[in-house]
Order: structure tokens, then sequence, then C-alpha cells
């Protein structure tokens, strides 16, 4: 190997980790609401409960389905039994709000006081009757939306392998239905069958609202592909079947874990593309299935360019600006990619973890769509130092930083537009659909400053504030 | 175990980095695990805050579990004393750090010997302690630590100010109202020909507290933080505590009237009774609210209170002593220090209520369904379920108690913005009843006809069941601009293909 660099290859640099981001316990947030039959507990302490209550806003006051094991000093120091705890809560919650699944959320005490979460859940599984799935989401090992990773890691070894439903049973409930649509519903569904490409089955995993999970369900319908489940589907009861040799395929960029977890436990076969994310994405996403299935995708050309022409009053806001990724949510690249394709300068893709086999696909795209849009190829800095970063956007002075609450004020202070990053995660930003939701939050620092721009009042803070 | 998923008060590292992040110039290393920095974002969002919060974290990850933080606590605060140049580096430690037992101690004092600024660490157990007794304990350490330091070179000034003085100790980052309270206080101070010698912790530099001896007397006005650096001066100096929260006319009064026997009894010859006299009668209106025919109107209405030790009373006595409000109940979460909740409350409501259950405050409202209920953000919400207005006055609490415009809760002006909190809670409660008696607003139906009323387009099933999914406050929107959307194609059933196909091409 030569000393001389690609001028053509991604830079990765790795700094110190003292980066600001949510806990990955935030993921019970989004995951609760998905997973309706669902409940989640988080085993850890007042510091874990305090920042899912602040986080979580209103929602708190929903009644949502989870709640905290809030371990006190006799948990720690193992005067109490662990077990008995558990088992107490447990029977509390499954008598209030029988629930299909309890989900164990692990934490950071957990981890370090040892508690052996995994070897205790079966035991209680089976003396109440309600499965118990173990996820070991904490703060010592995961960044916010890795959470989610460790949750649908888990899940997916809770995914039957055939399909429950005995064959007997079903032709039983065609005779009722025969009965009483007189026939009709066969009909229907060999109508619906024949609409599909015959390929091996394929699950996608990620979780999406479900208004989302309809748009990606109908985009690749519209190529033939039928979607035969999603880990996590809306109920526990209704996860996926997984056998092996199934293809699998996910949405997002940050679950690695899950993927490792369907190739090796239940031998699917993962189909590695860039996640559909923008509508340059979305088509990415959609072609590398359709070849993987041997099908030529119909009409993406088109659907495309339609999209992007819908596109092009929150395009020309930003063609030419330049972007800063602070990084903590893992969907950087992705969103990265997109902007360059916008026509946008991406300076520095912060992210908290980098896994370049699940994204080979996400990064051979990045490169290739700097290289058409003629511009620069970003570092990528992985496990990011914030101090730092902040001297690096004192300098390069980016039209748009992306970044988390704790930097977003006093960077908009200081005159540098930024847009809250957690944003992201929430809003709806999969598919051709939703592309337009993507540029809505990424202008809106911008068109809120065009408004506001003659007024003079850049900096707001005093010089000498700075030391 | 406890199952629980809300709580009033934070966990003890929030209280220390509350307190070290008032002062100017100070900075807070949390040994903590990623995400445990959420301190940051909620002082960014809930105070607006201009300025990064200068509270940065010593990870600790698998690498610290396996072999300990070693260097890298160390590392961290000599280089955060590099970059920022810090009068005070506070290593907070957090519930993780409580269970790891590193020796923290032994890290400041090596970082001691590095960093030019000065190093302490937080003695505060988090599984003993809560967010405000941690907040306590920490302020008076500071305190300590800095009159010792100036006691240790010579440099504590000798002898009281010329003229009376005071330092004004609790007001706090997070704190409910407390930046409006402290301007508040301020003015009084001023109007009563008090010199105001520090102000502790909000805005102070850790290089103010040597000169705090100075003053004449402390005013500690929160129960929940102050109290210790407080009685810490007064063992120390001698120097006498007004802990009276002047909240309300007659605490304002009962509070000055403490300061003038204070400082009369060093040599102060003041009489405040005009200055009480005149403010009661003419600078607070909450003295001629009482009369009014309004508050009249609210004689024997039902109320509870719920909130910390502070607000919880002084609304309690309030309600029932100056507005002649029945105080069903009236509780704390101030558990470790109910003792005096129940002293001072007891003889103005019927009932006490100490816990930290959000759920059992929930049925006791309720059970007693008030008029109106006075509390955190948590009863407003309970409050909202049940049809039963709240005023919010004690955190927990949103961004909306962080309100621009000038609102203490102290002092004079302090009564007329709880007069007005009280006033407005129990007006809108007897609007919302007397609307539902006649009928609701407007009993006619609406006859413009809106774009979608003359409809001709056919939702099919899958259509409308998605269109469903929409939030409420914009299904309308989207579904105007879908049906215009399809009307000006020519399609005839709206199902969900055509519904995102509007979303693409308009934004619906």
């Amino acid at each position: 190997m030569t000393a001389t660099q690609e001028p053509s290859a991604l830079n990765f640099e790795c700094e110190t980790g003292n980066y600001h981001t949510f806990c990955p316990i935030s993921c019970v947030a989004w995951l609760y609401q998905k997973i309706e039959d669902s409940f989640f507990l988080v085993i850890g302490t007042k510091t874990c409960g305090y920042f899912l209550q602040n986080a979580m806003g209103v929602m708190i006051f929903a009644e949502p389905r989870y709640a905290m094991a809030e371990l006190e000093e006799g948990d720690i120091s193992a005067q109490l039994n662990d077990y008995e705890e558990l088992k107490r809560l447990c029977l509390q919650i499954k008598r209030d709000r029988n629930p299909s699944v309890i989900v164990w959320i692990g934490t950071c005490t957990t981890e370090i006081i040892k508690t052996d979460l995994e070897g205790l859940a079966p035991k209680l599984e089976s003396e109440i009757g309600i499965p118990i799935v173990v996820a070991r989401a904490n703060g010592l090992d995961y960044a916010f939306t890795q959470g989610e990773d460790t949750v649908l890691a888990a899940m997916a070894n809770r995914c039957p392998d055939k399909s429950p439903v005995a064959e007997t049973e079903k032709n039983e409930r065609n005779a009722i239905a025969k009965l009483l649509n007189f026939g009709k519903k066969k009909e229907d569904v060999a109508q619906d069958e024949s609409e599909y490409v015959d390929h091996p089955p394929l699950v996608l995993f990620g979780s999406l609202p479900d208004p989302v999970v309809t748009q990606l369900t109908l985009e690749l319908k519209r190529q033939g592909i039928k979607v035969s489940g999603w880990l996590p589907a809306k109920r526990f009861t209704e996860l996926p079947v997984l056998e092996e040799g199934y293809y699998v395929a996910g949405v997002n960029p940050f679950l690695s874990r899950t993927a490792t977890t369907l190739m090796r436990r239940r031998k699917c076969k993962l189909i590695g593309a860039p996640f559909p994310i923008g509508p340059d994405g979305t088509r990415a996403w959609i072609e590398k299935i359709c070849s993987v299935f041997g099908i030529t995708p119909k009409g993406l050309d088109e659907r495309e360019a339609q999209i992007w022409e819908g596109l092009e009053d929150y395009v020309k806001l930003i063609r030419g600006k330049s972007v800063f990724f602070m990084g903590d949510n893992l969907l950087e690249v992705s969103l990265a990619r997109f902007l360059v394709r916008c026509g946008m300068t991406v300076q520095e893709i912060g992210i908290p973890y980098m896994d370049k086999r699940y994204q080979a696909a996400e990064l051979a795209f990045l490169e290739k769509t700097c290289q058409e849009m003629g511009s620069p190829l970003p570092s990528i800095v992985e496990k990011p130092d914030n101090y730092n970063q902040l001297q690096r956007i004192y300098e390069l002075k980016p039209d748009l930083v992306i970044t988390g609450m704790a930097h977003a004020n006093p960077l908009e202070a200081r005159g540098i537009n930024t847009k809250w990053s957690v944003e992201f995660t929430f809003a709806q930003i999969h598919g051709f659909t939703n592309a337009r939701d993507i540029l809505e939050l990424v202008t809106r620092p911008l068109r809120r400053n065009n408004n506001l721009k003659d007024l003079g009042w850049d900096k707001l803070v005093r010089e000498d504030a700075k030391v | 175990m406890k199952l629980a998923y809300w709580m009033y008060a934070g966990p003890a590292h929030i209280g220390t980095l509350r307190v070290a992040s008032s002062f100017k110039n100070v900075h807070a290393i949390m040994h903590a695990p990623l995400g445990d920095d959420y301190f940051n974002v909620m002082r960014s969002m809930l105070e607006r805050e201009r300025n990064f919060t200068p509270v940065t974290t010593s990870v600790v990850d698998r690498n610290v579990l396996a072999r300990g933080s070693q260097e890298k606590v160390v590392d961290n605060i000599t280089r955060k004393d590099a970059e920022e140049h810090p009068d005070l580096i506070v290593l907070t430690p957090t519930c993780t750090s409580s269970i790891l037992q590193e020796d923290l101690h032994n890290f400041v004092e090596r970082s001691q010997l590095e960093a030019s600024c000065d190093v302490m660490l937080a003695d505060v157990n988090h599984y003993r302690f809560n967010e405000l007794q941690a907040a306590d304990r920490t302020l008076q350490q500071i305190v300590q630590y800095y009159i010792e330091k100036a006691r240790k070179k010579g440099e504590l000034p000798e002898g009281k100010t010329e003229k009376p003085s005071v330092n004004i100790i609790g007001s706090s980052t997070l704190g409910f109202h407390n930046q409006h309270d402290c301007t508040e206080l301020k003015r009084l101070m001023a109007d009563l020909g008090i010199e105001v010698n520090t102000v502790i912790p909000e805005g102070a530099s850790v290089y103010d507290i040597k000169k705090m001896p100075r003053a004449w007397f402390n005013l500690a006005p929160y129960r929940e933080l102050g109290l210790m650096a407080a009685s810490y001066l007064e063992a120390e100096f001698g120097i006498p505590c007004v802990d009276i929260t002047p909240m309300g006319v007659v605490e304002s009064a009962r509070c000055i009237r403490k300061i003038q026997q204070v400082i009369n009894a060093q040599g102060a010859d003041v009489d405040y009774e005009e200055f009480i006299n005149e403010q009661t009668l003419h600078v607070s209106q909450a003295a001629w609210f009482s009369r009014s025919i309004d508050c009249q109107n609210l004689t024997g209405k039902k109320a509870v209170v719920f909130g910390d030790n502070t607000h919880a009373a002084a609304m309690t006595k309030i309600l029932a002593r100056e507005m002649g409000i029945h105080v069903v109940w009236a509780g704390t979460y101030c558990k470790y220090d109910a003792d005096w909740f129940r002293e001072q409350v007891s003889e103005y409501c019927d009932e006490v209520l100490i816990t930290e259950d959000h759920g059992a405050i929930g049925d006791a409202i309720a059970r007693v369904e008030p008029s109106a209920i006075f509390g955190t953000q948590m009863e407003r919400h309970v409050g909202k379920r049940l049809d039963i207005p709240c005023g919010v006055i004690a955190a927990p609490i949103h961004i909306q108690n962080f309100p621009l415009g000038y609102k203490p809760f102290m002092g004079y002006e302090g009564t007329n913005q709880i007069a007005d909190l009280v006033y407005n809670s129990f007006t809108l409660g007897m609007e919302d009843h007397l609307l539902e008696i006649f009928g609701g607003h407007d009993t006619k139906e609406v006859i413009t006809k809106g774009i979608s009323a003359e409809s001709d387009l056919n939702w099919t099933k899958d259509g409308l069941a998605e269109l469903n999914k929409i939030p409420g406050f914009v299904r309308g929107k989207v579904k105007r601009n879908t049906e215009k959307f399809a009307r000006d194609r020519g399609f005839k059933d709206i199902n969900v293909e055509v519904l995102y196909a509007a979303k693409e091409s308009v934004g619906a």
C-alpha cells in the first residue's frame, strides 16, 4: 500500500467520544407507541427516569405504556432479591395493563451491578405467562437510536419460525369466510397475489410510523415486490415469520445489531442497500431490492424526477450552502448524502458509531453522489468531540449546523444557523413521499432567517462573555 | 424496586449542576455514561440560555468499567482548565459513579496539582439525596470552600459594611421564577435602604464569596436551597439569617419586620411600618383585591395545593388567609422536610398530604373535586383530565413556566402576580361552568360551506383509514388539499395512493 491517499476516498476519523446525545433508553418513547400491546420497563435509577420524563415532554401525561423499575439502595447492595422484586412489579403491570409482552430495558446500573436480566427473564416469563424481552440499551455501550437496535435484535429472536396458523385451522377459517362472503374473499386474495412477482419472502426491519410503513410497502408493491412482514409489527403478537433463507432489508442506518442477528441467528439474507431517505436514497433502495430479486424496476426514473421537481422550491434555498453534522443519531450519513444531492456542501459528518459493513452501500452511494455533484468528500468523524467540533464550526462558519439541543441556542446566539437533530428521528423522513418533510426541516432556519434578515440581530452574545 | 414513571424532584446530580452552573465561570464535569448530560438540554431549552452550559461529561464506558477511569477524569479536568480557564471545576458524581466507587477524591487531588483552577468534588450521595438536598449541600460546600480558602490566605475582610447589607442566598438556574424573584428582592432591599452585598449563586463569581461575612444578615427565601449555606455562615460569623419567604402580603410584611428586628439589633435604627403600610395598601393590589367583589365570590371555594415546601406553604397561606378560599388539602413532595411543612400549613387547610407519588395526588384531587388546583405541571395535567383549572406554582415545570415577561412570585409585585394567577384560574373554571349551563358558545350550526362540503369525491376504505391516522389538528387541511388535488386531476375515488400522491405534489 502506498502512502499517497486516493483523492476519491472518504476520510474516516475517530475522536474522544465527548459528545452530547440522548441516552438509548429514549427508544421506549417511540417503540411503545409503535408496538401497541407492549409494555416497556426500564430497570434503572432516578437519573434514567428524569431523562425520560423530560425528554418525552407531554407524552408522559398520556399514561404511557412504560415505567421505571427504580432501583433503590437495597437493590444495589443486593439486600433485596432481584427476582422477587421484578416479579412483584411485573405482576403489577400484568394486573393493570395486561400487555402481550414486557420489554425490560437494561441500563448502566444493571450492567454495573451485573443483574442477570437475560437469565431472570425466561424463569419469570414462564411463571407469569407473559413474554419478557430483554434489551440492554445503556449509555455505557450505545447512543440514542441504537437503543431501538438492541430492542429489535432481541425481538428478532422472538419471531416465529413457521407460520403459526395450522393448515386445518386456515381451512376452517376460510370455510367461515366463504360462508360469510360467498367465496368472494378467496378471489380477492388470488387477485392480490397476482399483482406480485414470484420472489422469495422479504421482511423489512426498523420501526417506522404506520403511514410510512404503508408508503414504503406500496412503493415496493409497484415493482411487484411483496413485503411479507415487518419487524417490528404493530403488535407483538404479529411479529413476522422468519424462516431460513428469507431476505431482509433495513430501513434505518442504526440497525446493525438487528441485521447481524437476522443473518447469524435467523439465517436470513441481508440486502445491503442505501437507506430510503430522500428520493435518491429511496430509489437506490428499491433498485437494490429489485436487483436481488432479478426484477427490472419500472418507472423509477420518472418517479424520482417528479419528486425532485416538487422539491425545487426548497432545494433552491439550500443549493450551494454548507452544512455541518455534529452527530448524535446515526442518520447522519444518509442525510448528508441526500443534502449533497440537493447541492449542499457537507463539511463534516459527525456520527456516534460507524458500522462500515452495514452502511457499506450507503457510504459508496455518498461517495458516488459527491463525485457526481462535484462536491468535496466530507470527513466522517466517529465518536466526535463536541468541544473540538465547536472550534471547527467557528472556523468553517457553516451555513447550517445540525446538532443537539444542548448546542442549538448557544450557536444561534452566535449567529450560526442550527437545526435540532432529534427532529429527524421523530419526523417522517422515509420514502419518496416524505422527502419534502426532510427539506422542510432543513430549510426552516434558513427560511426563518430570510424573514428576519434585515433586523441586524445576528449575534446576541456580548463579545466579552467569551473571555 | 419501585414502579414509577414520574418524579417531582430530580436526581442528586441535577441539584449540584444547577448550583455549579449558576455561578459565573464555574465548570462542572460529570462522571457519567453517555447521555447523562441531559441537564445541558434542559438549561438550553427551558432557560433559553445563550451561552453554552458549562457542564461536560467524563464519559464512563466499557473501558472505564473494566479498568477504572485511571487518567481519564484527571485529563478531562486539566483539559477543561486549559480550554475554558474556569475559576472552579466541580467534579460531579452520578448514580453510576456512586456504584463504581472510584476514588474521585484522589482524582480531584491529583488534578489540583496540574490545573490552575480550583477543583472540588461534590459531596453528594445519589441514593440518599434528591435534587433539592444536593443543591443545598453543594452550595454550602462551595461557600465553605472559598471562606476557608480566604481565611487561610488571610483575605477575609474585616467587619461589616457601613450601611446595613444583605446576602441573598438561594436563587439558581432552573429554579421556578427565580430570576424574577431575585430582581424583585433586590428592588425591595433598595426600597428598604439595604445594600445587596452578594447574590449567591445566580450570576455570582466564586471570588464574591469571601465578601459574604461583611453582610449584616442573610436572606434565604427558599426553604429548599440556601439554608445550609446560611446556617454555615451563622455558625462561623454569627450572621443572622432571615428565612421567611416574602410571598404574599402577610408573609412579606413578616419578612420585612424580621429584617427590621435583625438590623436594629446590630445598631441600625429603622422603622419599616410606614413602608409596609404604603406597599400593602397602594403598591400591591392584593390587599385591595381581597376586599373586592371579585374575591368575595371566591369565598369558601375549594382548592388544593401541591408543590415544593416554599411555594406550597406560601400559596396555602395566601389562599386561606388572604383570600378566604377553602384549602381542602395542601401537600408537598419534600418528604425529607415534611415536619416543617406540616407546622407551616396545618392551621390553614383541612388536611396535609406528604407524598412523592403522583398517582396518590391525582386520586386525592379526584376525591375532593376542587374548583381550582395549584400545583406542578403534573397537577396541571390531572386538572386537564378532570376539567379543573390549575395554576402552576412550583417545579417540575415546562418551558411556559419560564416566561419572558416580568413575573416574580415574591415581594409586592409578586402578590399582584399571584392574585392574577389565582383569580384567572377560578374565573376560567367558572366561565366553563356557565357555558355548560347555557349550552356552549354558539348553538347555531355553521352555514357557510367549506370546500369539502360539496364533495363529489369518494374516499375508499383504505384511503379513509389512512386519513384517520393523520393527527386531528391537520387532518382537515390534508383532506381539503387531497380533494383539491383529486378534483384537479379528475380522480373520482381517493384511495391511499392518491392521498400520498397529493402529499408528494402539494405537500398536503
